[in-house]
């Protein structure tokens, strides 16, 4: 356990080395300029408009963070040649995955948690000293603690995405595993089409097959609930829970398998 | 030549200021030199809201943003440059249908709304806009109410959708009975301000005339939750507040013109004390007149005028 942290750690502070952490930079600028920007633009739609901007740029901004990085946690190992010294050291090969993973997570969770505080801090901002008129627009308050439960499930797709990516990255190249990963994301977003595949092909056994993918691929669109809490649609917690889940299961898994390869493969 | 030292650094600086500085001149003067059409083609490469929704994702409230703010920047555009092109004229006929002077608004508004079926703000926008007289809206009064019903499919519950599905048929349809209609099922959803069912029953009982309108554009003023909600039912409110003192003065002049045998001027109307001055309509504009008609200015915020219907709606027997 004490390994797995230390490598974790290790991660996270390689990530803050490579300026991971910029990104966090752009995302309050990005932020920032909007609320100026689209409070002229809008029509009195200004804080929806935020919300989706604050909530989509951190999805996008995390999703970019947990492929790229995820893709070179091992794969960078092994071009470096720094994976012989590693494992020279008493540390088993699933313990470095596991602990890349965590580390990544870590990494994750933290540029979540500022880009939620800087949301939460514009969204503030603008809505500071406005009148009571003004707020009758608003189909929910602007600092609705319900948009957690929208950031927490993005942030357990993005543990799901890390997972997929470190998995593909235990066996294939980079450019692969990305292009790999990025597919699986799209493909998550609309597994639901794989469920009602009879409606659009009259072939009972291509029906099956599809019904057979949807259970085995990840389900990603059931993690995005932005547009329901931008709108005030009551999310249970039941949902988040059984959500939340779902993800750790679904992660157990891949790590698992990630481990199973990369302790068989061979860096000769 | 690029150095680490501070004098390499500020000549850096310094190197690419004048570089940029350069580059916005030689812009600056291409642009005078080869002007750019100040028309451009507005044009929608995509039009179907259900193509988009998979292209975008789990990013499609993003999208249905950025569509609503082309449909507002759109709408916009359109109008000043209607504005620019004079497709106001000093003493034109009010309300010349131009079914194509906004093409791509309904389009806009229906992707966006497709994007995020929850987007309430589009369908009231799009009620007001598509149902309104050329030029300051589309004149598609049943693209507007195909709009809502879009909404109404989404949120059943919506009574602010079925009160302006009924405030489209009153005021740019005249169907008085389908109005009543409307906002005899909005006042049925619970939730729903208690007025809506009186104006179902004035409205059925005297729709179009302008006691009945003014109540409702009271009413709509009263519970409108957006500003421009809000200023366009001052506007609507103050065009009847026209409409009443042009009939007074229409009044006067033909008592005027029966008894001195001429079509008078405003001056004329002065000098013989029937008017105190030039009359102002109600946002300081002068009425116009000619041929013995008083009419409001194109260059009144307020023009153009409702349509009145000659009859008032019968009461159901």
């Amino acid at each position: 356990m004490r390994v797995t942290a230390a490598i974790a750690i290790s991660v996270f502070r390689e990530s803050v080395r490579d300026k991971v952490l910029y990104n966090l930079v752009f995302f309050a600028m990005l932020l920032t300029a909007s609320s100026y920007l689209i409070g002229q633009l809008t029509a009195g739609q200004d804080v929806k408009i935020i919300k989706d901007l604050g909530l989509s740029a951190t999805s996008l901004f995390g999703l970019f963070i947990a492929v790229f990085i995820g893709i070179g946690l091992v794969s960078k190992e092994v071009e470096r040649r720094s994976i012989y010294s590693l494992l020279a050291k008493p540390i088993t090969r699933g313990q470095l995955v596991l602990g890349k993973y965590c580390g990544l997570t870590l990494t994750l969770a933290v540029n979540i948690g500022v880009m939620a505080l800087a949301l939460y801090a514009v969204l503030a901002y603008m809505t500071w000293g406005l009148s009571a008129e003004a707020r009758l627009v608003w189909e929910t308050a602007p600092l609705d603690p319900a948009l957690m439960k929208a950031v927490l499930l993005i942030f357990f797709e993005l543990m799901l995405v890390t997972a997929l990516a470190l998995f593909f990255s235990t066996f294939s190249s980079p450019m692969l595993s990305a292009a790999l990963t990025f597919g699986l994301y799209i493909v998550g977003h609309f597994s639901g089409d794989l469920r009602n595949f009879q409606q659009v092909v009259d072939s009972p056994a291509a029906a099956r097959f599809a019904r057979g993918l949807y259970w085995v691929l990840p389900n990603l669109a059931q993690f995005d609930v932005k547009n329901d809490v931008v709108h005030g649609v009551h999310v249970p917690v039941g949902y988040l829970a059984m959500t939340g889940a779902y993800a750790a299961v679904y992660i157990a898994m891949l790590l698992a398998i990630s481990m199973l390869v990369f302790s068989r493969r061979d860096f000769k | 030549m690029i150095g680490r030292s501070p004098g390499a650094v500020v000549a850096t600086i310094g190197v690419v200021g004048v570089l940029l500085a350069a580059a916005v001149q030689l812009q600056a003067a291409r642009e005078r030199v080869y002007p750019q059409a100040r028309e451009t083609e507005q044009s929608l490469y995509l039009r179907s809201g259900i193509a988009l929704r998979r292209m975008t994702g789990a990013y499609n409230a993003l999208a249905a943003d950025l569509y609503w703010i082309r449909a507002i920047q759109y709408y916009g555009g359109t109008k000043q440059r209607l504005d620019a092109l004079g497709a106001v004229r000093p003493g034109s006929a009010p309300l010349a249908p131009a079914a194509d002077a906004y093409p791509l608004l309904y389009p806009l508004l229906d992707i966006a709304t497709t994007l995020d079926p929850r987007f309430n703000i589009a369908y009231r926008f799009g009620a007001i806009y598509l149902a309104e007289s050329y030029p300051r809206g589309a004149n598609r009064p049943d693209l507007a109410i195909t709009l809502l019903e879009k909404g109404l499919r989404e949120r059943p519950d919506k009574w602010e959708y079925m009160e302006d599905i009924g405030f489209v048929h009153y005021w740019f349809r005249h169907d008085f009975r389908a109005a009543a209609d409307w906002f005899k099922r909005a006042s049925d959803v619970p939730g729903a301000p208690w007025w809506l069912r009186s104006m179902s029953a004035t409205t059925l009982a005297q729709g179009g005339d302008r006691q009945s309108s003014r109540a409702m554009w009271t009413a709509i003023r009263q519970s409108a939750e957006l500003e421009w909600l809000r200023n366009d039912a001052d506007r609507r409110l103050l065009q009847l507040q026209a409409l009443d003192v042009m009939d007074q003065l229409q009044s006067a002049i033909t008592s005027y013109a029966q008894r001195s045998g001429v079509q008078p001027d405003w001056q004329a109307l002065v000098s013989a004390r029937v008017l105190r001055g030039m009359p102002l309509d109600p946002t300081g504009t002068p009425f116009e007149l000619s041929d013995g008609r008083v009419h409001l200015s194109t260059s009144s915020p307020l023009w153009p005028l409702p349509e009145e219907p000659a009859v008032a709606v019968q009461p159901p027997s």
